[in-house]
């Protein structure tokens, strides 16, 4: 705690900023555009979708888990809190904090799954996801919903309140805030980090292993819910796999970030970093008009790349 | 979980030898039974839902209606044979769907013409898996990063070679050949099973009984104590995700064959990657690494895909089907915790 900020930055970290300088460079090499306060804020605006769900997959990242039920809960999240919208006033008011407690009953399903019954949450979460997909298809008949967001899901991803700032990079910075108090400064975040180095050790020190499993699984679960409203209001409507895109960008910047993917290490300034560099990545290789293949070979190439730089395991046999 | 896995691993033969002969045999046949439970669960769970299903079928038990099946389920099975060897080592290959699509698209390009350029062309498939599968072993052995990421990155890679070679579904392949491969021998056996049986014994089998399998079995068990017994743990590990490779370009094979085209879909490749996972889960691998086997993973790939073909002979609302088949995907992995029953130490629980 004694130590400053700057301190607390470990190499990844300073990586992954290196790396979002580059990015802006390139950028601003190809576009002048590209540095111009409106684009940037632009792109902020983007990533704060990815940010908030990173936030949850980070927090069960570092406990060494996965959460693969990313993408349909954050659909859930959608298409509830527009369906919610559509049951009149009392529903509109509620949209936001129903489609999150949606959110957070499918991460409990997760953390009961991964925390009592003992599944690899790689396995479980991959059948939360089929069963969220399930619940969704099953609801909306398999139609795109047909039901608008409500003007409150509009005004918090879209509005610029504060500053010109968008409202989601408010909504990023307020869950960003909540994830930064809840693992530096409660005994909930020390455990989280403490069951990603040894859980054994963990449960002979007699915290609750399990409880704390189930915890963080239910916070991936609201963040995604979330970012699913948010989505829903930035683009006014709720659809099937919305949340596709998002899963494999989210551990990607997770993981650039710094944190570990066996769990026990990282930072959330790391993780805000990671998602910025893959927002400005993605961007950068749609302005370029670069074809969708050469896309893909880039982004997974920078993604190695950077890795390859910087997160390499010590060598030896462990 | 540790006991079938130090079963699987030490030699079969050796229980016999120590105990005295006529008592052995018991113990032995006991002891080989242990260590293939998932296969034969996973069998048992194949065989009863394949006789529901061919029983209800309108065609009944048609050589049309085993072949198609056998085919769908080959897809799959091959793809979770790939992901098999990477789970043994306790890693994980996530880019098995996206070598499958690129093989798919690469075979529908090549795969034409005369029998030479044809077979030529299926060399340079199986080729393209290989170093697909070289490449993923060698970032996780020589650059030392996790599995996970690793294969999410070169999935995004061969993601992009795939639409490079097929911005637009199309293509095509020497139908003869095609047609060969997702037909029927006589007797009504389907090639795909073949092409199947043919993949066990000629790859599967010898690399399970070489040292550098074993040593596959002994990472994942304990990466520490294999380095201590001086086993050569990057060699096993690359070998893993080229054969991982290789597996999964037979699928891309086969899929060339059965479609006529090559296709760039994300969501194929990301459905297959997730399904291996569940088939091998299905088949009695552990995820956290050194025990199970390919041969399981096929009837898992197959109980899986016999589902779908369940709720279509029952005629299911198609609108409950994925939620069905999620829950049927639980289920089937819950069954796994039942062993927590027998769990003595609390301890045990957690690593």
């Amino acid at each position: 705690m004694a130590r400053s900020l700057v301190q607390r930055i470990d190499k990844p970290v300073w990586a992954a900023l290196g790396g979002i300088v580059v990015l802006l460079t390139g950028g601003a090499l190809y576009s002048p555009n590209f540095l111009s306060p409106d684009y940037l804020l632009q792109q902020l605006q983007v990533a704060s979708f990815l940010g908030v769900v990173a936030t949850g997959a980070m927090v069960v990242i570092l406990l060494g888990h996965i959460d693969l039920s990313i993408p349909w809960v954050l659909t859930i999240g959608g298409i509830m809190s527009t369906a919610a919208a559509g049951w009149g006033p009392a529903g509109s008011a509620l949209a936001i904090p129903f489609a999150v407690a949606c959110g957070v009953g499918m991460g409990l399903f997760n953390g009961l799954g991964v925390a009592y019954l003992r599944i690899p949450s790689m396995i479980f979460t991959l059948g939360t996801n089929a069963i969220a997909q399930g619940l969704m298809v099953v609801h909306t008949s398999g139609f795109a919903p047909q039901e608008r967001a409500t003007p409150a899901m509009h005004f918090l991803s879209v509005g610029r309140s504060v500053l010109g700032i968008p409202n989601a990079v408010w909504m990023w910075c307020a869950v960003g805030g909540l994830a930064v108090l809840l693992l530096d400064r409660t005994a909930f975040g020390r455990r989280v980090y403490a069951i990603g180095n040894s859980e054994r050790a963990v449960f002979l020190s007699r915290a609750n292993v399990q409880l704390v499993v189930v915890g963080s699984f239910a916070i991936s679960g609201a963040c995604s819910a979330f970012a699913g409203t948010l989505l829903a209001g930035y683009s006014t409507k709720a659809y099937q796999a919305m949340g596709d895109p998002y899963l494999m960008p989210a551990i990607a910047a997770v993981v650039l970030g710094g944190t570990s993917i066996l769990g026990g290490r990282g930072t959330y300034l790391g993780t805000i970093a990671g998602v910025i560099v893959v927002t400005l990545l993605q961007s950068i290789l749609s302005i370029v008009q670069m074809p969708e293949a050469g896309r893909q070979v880039v982004y997974g190439v920078v993604i190695l790349a950077m890795l390859l730089a910087y997160g390499r395991e010590r060598r030896g046999g462990t | 979980m540790s006991e079938p896995t130090l079963a699987s691993v030490s030699d079969a033969g050796a229980a016999g030898s120590v105990s005295p002969r006529g008592a052995g045999w018991r113990r032995d046949l006991a002891h080989h039974l242990s260590a293939q439970r998932g296969v034969l669960v996973a069998l048992g769970l194949f065989v009863s839902m394949f006789a529901l299903f061919v029983g209800e079928h309108p065609a009944g038990f048609s050589s049309n209606v085993i072949n198609t099946a056998a085919n769908k389920g080959a897809l799959l099975a091959f793809v979770a044979m790939a992901q098999t060897i990477p789970v043994i080592t306790s890693g994980l290959d996530l880019s098995v769907g996206m070598v499958f699509v690129l093989t798919n698209c690469l075979a529908s390009r090549l795969m034409v013409g005369e029998p030479l350029p044809t077979a030529l062309g299926v060399v340079a498939v199986l080729g393209t898996g290989l170093a697909c599968g070289a490449l993923n072993g060698a970032l996780v052995v020589l650059g030392r990063l996790q599995p996970i990421i690793v294969t999410l990155a070169t999935g995004s890679i061969y993601f992009g070679g795939a639409l490079w070679l097929r911005p637009a579904p199309g293509g095509s392949v020497n139908e003869p050949f095609a047609d060969f491969m997702t037909g029927s021998l006589a007797g009504g056996v389907p090639f795909s099973v073949v092409l199947l049986a043919a993949a066990v014994l000629f790859f599967w089998v010898p690399y399970r009984r070489s040292l550098i399998g074993r040593a596959a079995y002994a990472i994942g068990s304990s990466e520490q104590a294999a380095f201590m017994s001086g086993v050569s743990i990057g060699r096993a590990k690359l070998l893993a995700y080229v054969m991982s490779g290789l597996f999964s370009s037979l699928a891309g094979l086969l899929l060339t064959c059965l479609t006529y085209s090559g296709e760039a879909n994300a969501f194929l490749g990301g459905g297959y990657t997730l399904n291996s996972i569940a088939a091998v889960v299905v088949g009695g691998t552990s995820l956290f690494g050194g025990s199970g086997g390919a041969v399981g993973s096929i009837f898992g790939a197959f109980v899986l895909r016999t589902i779908g073909d369940l709720l279509f002979v029952f005629d299911m609302d198609p609108l409950w089907q994925p939620l069905f088949l999620g829950a049927v995907l639980l289920f089937s992995v819950g069954l796994s915790s039942l062993r927590l029953l027998r769990v003595k130490s609390r301890l045990d629980l957690f690593r």
